[in-house]
């Protein structure tokens, strides 16, 4: 049997996974990274993107809009800023919401306190969609 | 004796008002158990979140941050209080504000100075003449982590820039539907984890930057603490305005039943009082 690990994955409004997997692709602030059982104590900050992790029964897919994660080498903790299950992602909410942070970034000064905001806002969304669309092409 | 009609108006207002309470008791019940829920999904991130932190106040970190460092003297503190909005909740809040009194009472003897930030429009009442620093108020049964950073945020700086030295939360705990007790905590700097003889001699790798991370981290914590307690209160607020409301409504039917005894009498001996004077009319007519 391959080594595991225990993975938390949670959001400030609920617990989406708590269980154990063999392998996680996390969003980091950094770049994509891997994570396999017993990796040395790691702690990044996450950008909006997919996180994927695989259990026993197969790869599951989730959407991250920022956070924390924590790797211990048999315990990784993601704090999500918030956490969508695949399946739940709507393409036309994240299109909307692209628009929205578009139209709100037209003519602002980028000194403006929102700014940073918004644009995290708007990376949120044109990441989200990116991965709609990437799963649409594997169910198909 | 007093007027049967009087006894009667009077009858029908109690009865009115405690229709009101009955259906603000089940109003209150039904908020309780979503509030609830609300509660017990937030949970697993504030623990997870002092799950990491202690960690962090057990490794070797090469950046420790200002949150784990105490400081050697205190001349100002803050507090962050957490009330209802509204009222109608028991003592609820009353005890709480006592017991944030108490705890600010007790740096006053130090004379130590106190900044106050509040949530919820009852503790921006009562602790106005203290001189409120920031408050939010209106957050509704679902408030979002993104209404509180304002206020948290201005208590944290405070702290940074060395403004306060200590940061209590004052907040209400949900022991169970019945019971609801004030508490109050302190947030900065961080009490390290009981666990502390087994210091670790690891340090993190960190992506990027420590000092980046761990200061994101580290507010994301003490933001999730207030949130916890933001979403403790509702239900804390619910659950003690329905006890309210069922004693109010109790307390009604009491007296409606204790009227209407006054109210049978009155009519009885009016009934008494004209067949009396019937009959002594007929007498005296034979």
């Amino acid at each position: 049997m391959a080594m595991t690990m225990h993975l938390d994955v949670v959001s400030a409004e609920e617990s989406i996974y708590s269980g154990v997997v063999e392998e996680i692709l996390a969003p980091g602030t950094l770049g994509n990274l891997g994570i396999m059982p017993r990796h040395s104590q790691l702690i990044t900050t996450l950008k909006p993107g997919e996180l994927r992790y695989k259990t026993k029964d197969g790869d599951v897919s989730l959407f991250v809009a920022g956070g924390i994660m924590e790797v211990q080498p048999s315990i990784v903790t993601v704090l999500a800023d918030t956490a969508v299950r695949a399946e739940d992602l709507d393409e036309k909410a994240a299109q909307d919401a692209q628009k929205r942070a578009e139209d709100a970034l037209q003519g602002k000064d980028p000194e403006d306190i929102d700014y940073e905001a918004i644009k995290a806002e708007l990376e949120a969304a044109k990441a989200q969609i990116e991965m709609i669309h990437r799963i649409g092409k594997t169910l198909r | 004796m007093a007027g049967l009609k009087e006894i009667r108006s009077q009858i029908g207002s109690i009865q009115n008002t405690k229709k009101i309470t009955k259906a603000m008791e089940m109003v209150a019940a039904s908020k309780m158990r979503r509030a609830r829920e609300r509660m017990d999904a937030s949970r697993p991130y504030a623990e997870k979140m002092r799950q990491v932190v202690s960690h962090m106040a057990l490794g070797h970190l090469e950046y420790q941050h200002s949150f784990f460092k105490e400081r050697d003297t205190v001349k100002r503190v803050g507090y962050i209080i957490i009330s209802s909005d509204r009222g109608l909740c028991g003592g609820l809040n009353t005890n709480l504000f006592k017991k944030a009194l108490e705890s600010i009472a007790e740096w006053k003897e130090k004379d130590v100075e106190v900044d106050i930030a509040v949530f919820g429009n009852k503790a921006l009442a009562a602790f106005k003449r203290f001189g409120v620093v920031a408050e939010t108020t209106g957050l509704g049964d679902k408030p979002g982590v993104n209404d509180l950073l304002g206020t948290i945020k201005v208590m944290l700086d405070a702290y940074e820039e060395g403004r306060i030295d200590r940061l209590f939360l004052v907040e209400n705990e949900f022991v169970n539907s019945m019971t609801q007790t004030p508490r109050v905590t302190q947030l900065i700097p961080v009490v390290a984890a009981e666990m502390d003889e087994i210091k670790h001699h690891w340090d993190y790798l960190y992506e990027p930057e420590s000092k980046e991370v761990i200061d994101m981290l580290m507010t994301r914590y003490i933001e999730s603490l207030v949130y916890q307690g933001i979403v403790e209160n509702i239900a804390c607020e619910m659950s003690a305005r329905m006890i309210a409301m069922k004693s109010a409504t109790d307390n009604a039917g009491d007296m409606i039943d204790k009227l209407k005894l006054v109210y049978n009498k009155a009519r009885q001996a009016a009934i008494t009082q004209e067949i009396s004077e019937i009959v002594a009319g007929a007498a005296a007519v034979e």
